[in-house]
């Protein structure tokens, strides 16, 4: 077709430590969607490896990616990609009906990630039934009832209002403090606080890596933050008139 | 084992797929389910009419056979029809001779006018025969008595009527001692035998009246004539062994040229019933295509319906395939839902023609068709529900093979992201 190569991602070289809690961020066209996809197995780099918990898995067949996704990756998205007619219970057991080693007793875990998450009360509960926040519970339950190597999380909160996105956060965070690795990927800045280390995509190119206390646009996005809230702390205190304002501006 | 779990997981989903689309299911399968139900109600009722045809022949007994002469075209010319009819001859040398058939008659007939004292009725059948005729055709006097060898050897002018014929030639009482006249001969009535319809006539044949005489009175009382053997075989299936010896016999006594072929031709009722088989086979191979084409078109419908699901379950498919689902999982998903879809319809199918079938059964043939006719015996042919329903699933594989495929190469990515 003549069509011009494009190369999404060149040179993008680094390493996830087992219990890591990485961000990863970038604008869209930074090539982050095709890491994900690098990473979840659900692609294959054109050029270069990508090692697994051990596994090159640059060199394995579609059907061996299907078993390493199934046994080494949990995935979570940001529309959750429940199956709508099937209960919890059963939308986490769908992680395991793949899966040779873990088959037997599935119900039993399945429950169990339900608890893990908070669930334990809405296991026959169908996806319509549930809060967004809930489907995403689901969503994580199913991601780790395989006990995966590593957690993907492709914009996890980026469906949830505010409230909720705290909540899942800070699930994200206990499954990290129990030594889940955790690769998240977001555009919003205050849910990457929340992991350990940022890495920041640029144009197909790893612009920067660190630990979050020590990444540079992190630590002005977080002064910005704190001067916001004094202003608007200043705002709130000062003037009743706002509030009225606000009342009557639609 | 791993393999037993995930299909039966995946059966029970396909059913949780199929129950949420009951409608839609439905009226997929609603092209199988005709095909399936229009044809096994075929092959019943052909089951039935076959039954009903056999039924009327084996009242007349499947081991009965006829000789008559034929004359082969190769001896075109060379011999007289006088030499190639069935005679006396024949006849006692078959008595004499034969081990594998018995109560061999001769008999010949002829449309005759006949007259009783009121009646001149044209036409009517009269027959010569010997006296095993009433063996070989079940057909005793229910009057009177039957003719026998007496009557043959000294060429009495004594006649049996059938029923039908005490009212057609108005005479009284049950006609026995009563005369009729044949030729300008007087016959004495000495008995009488009931009236029966031709075998496998389908109203067709009217049923007419008969007079039986000594066939040696026939022969005298007619020249133009074509006389036949009927016998009896000793046993069943052995059609192949008499004929065999009949014709030993009958070269002999005709003392044939060893060139020459046989001046006769032995039939049984089983040749006719292999006529009945044949053609059933005919018909079989008829509703054969006819229910390859319902289920061609319902195969259509099935694979429509299948590539309408995959598209609409894009995204779960490519969740699936995100948590390890692989390409053949997928595959067998979609293809079970389609083959499931199609043994439902043919199951559907099989239950409607089963109540056809019952419908069948149940009518009253009697009084709708005079009794001439009945599919009351109308079954479904065990084979013909195994091959029903393995077609079905083998349709819904054929079919469901091109959706199921689409949907195991879907890339993932692609899918999840499809809206």
């Amino acid at each position: 077709m003549g069509a011009e190569r494009v190369h999404a991602l060149r040179g993008v070289d680094f390493q996830v430590e087992k219990g890591e809690f990485v961000a990863i961020m970038g604008s869209s066209g930074s090539g982050k969607s095709t890491l994900m996809n690098i990473l979840g197995c659900l692609d294959k780099p054109t050029d270069g490896q990508y090692i697994l918990n051990g596994k090159p898995t640059h060199r394995m067949s579609g059907f061996e990616l299907a078993r390493v996704r199934n046994e080494e990756i949990g995935f979570v998205f940001q529309t959750f990609e429940l199956l709508p007619r099937a209960s919890a219970l059963k939308n986490v057991q769908l992680n395991l009906l793949y899966s040779r080693k873990r088959f037997m007793g599935s119900r039993r875990s399945a429950k169990a990630a339900l608890d893990r998450v908070g669930l334990g009360n809405r296991v026959g509960h169908k996806p319509n039934q549930m809060s967004g926040g809930q489907r995403q519970r689901v969503a994580i339950a199913r991601a780790i009832v395989n006990r995966p190597a590593m957690l993907l999380a492709d914009e996890p909160t980026g469906n949830l209002d505010s409230t909720t996105s705290e909540e899942i956060i800070k699930l994200f965070e206990e499954l990290h403090a129990e030594g889940q690795t955790i690769v998240m990927v977001t555009h919003e800045e205050d849910i990457a606080g929340h992991a350990h280390r940022i890495v920041r995509l640029k144009d197909g190119q790893i612009m920067s890596d660190h630990p979050t206390d020590e990444d540079p646009i992190h630590l002005a996005f977080i002064k910005q933050a704190a001067d916001n809230a004094s202003a608007r702390a200043t705002v709130t205190g000062g003037s009743q008139a706002i509030s009225e304002f606000e009342e009557v501006a639609p | 084992m791993i393999l037993i779990r995930l299909l039966t997981q995946t059966v029970a989903f396909a059913f949780t797929q199929i129950w949420a689309n009951k409608v839609r299911a439905m009226l997929t399968c609603l092209g199988i389910i005709i095909g399936v139900w229009a044809i096994t109600t075929v092959f019943s009722a052909m089951a039935g009419m076959k039954a009903h045809v056999l039924s009327g022949l084996e009242e007349l007994g499947t081991q009965k056979i006829t000789v008559r002469g034929t004359r082969p075209d190769q001896l075109d010319g060379k011999v007289r029809w006088s030499d190639i009819k069935v005679n006396q001859r024949d006849v006692a040398q078959l008595r004499e001779h034969a081990t594998l058939i018995k109560n061999i008659t001769l008999f010949a007939g002829r449309g005759m006018e006949v007259r009783s004292n009121t009646v001149v009725k044209p036409g009517v059948e009269v027959i010569g025969i010997e006296p095993p005729w009433h063996e070989v055709e079940r057909r005793y006097p229910i009057f009177g008595r039957p003719l026998n060898w007496t009557d043959m050897q000294e060429q009495r002018d004594v006649c049996l009527i059938n029923d039908l014929a005490i009212d057609e030639l108005e005479l009284a009482n049950d006609g026995v001692g009563e005369y009729i006249q044949i030729k300008g001969r007087r016959f004495l009535i000495v008995g009488v035998v009931e009236t029966r319809e031709p075998p496998m006539s389908f109203g067709e044949d009217e049923i007419e009246s008969e007079v039986f005489i000594p066939y040696d009175t026939f022969e005298k009382l007619e020249d133009w004539f074509w006389p036949r053997v009927s016998a009896e075989m000793v046993g069943t299936n052995m059609l192949d062994e008499s004929t065999a010896e009949i014709d030993f016999i009958l070269r002999r006594s005709r003392n044939l040229d060893p060139n020459w072929p046989n001046t006769w031709r032995v039939q049984g009722l089983q040749q006719q019933l292999d006529v009945i088989n044949d053609s059933a086979r005919s018909m079989t191979i008829i509703a054969g295509v006819l229910v390859g084409i319902s289920l061609l078109v319902g195969g259509i419908g099935i694979m429509n319906i299948m590539l309408v699901s995959v598209s609409e379950r894009t995204r779960e498919i490519g969740l699936r395939k995100a948590v390890g689902a692989n390409p053949l999982v997928i595959l067998l998903q979609f293809l079970i839902e389609a083959v499931i879809l199609c043994i439902g319809g043919g199951a559907v199918g099989l239950v409607f023609a089963q109540a056809t079938t019952v419908a069948l059964q149940t009518t009253d043939w009697e009084t709708l068709t005079d009794g001439k006719f009945s599919l009351a015996q109308a079954e479904i042919p065990m084979w013909t529900m195994v091959l029903a329903v393995g077609f079905s699933a083998f349709v819904g594989i054929v079919f469901g093979l091109g959706p199921a495929l689409k949907a195991a190469r879907l890339d993932p990515i692609e899918a999840l992201r499809h809206d």
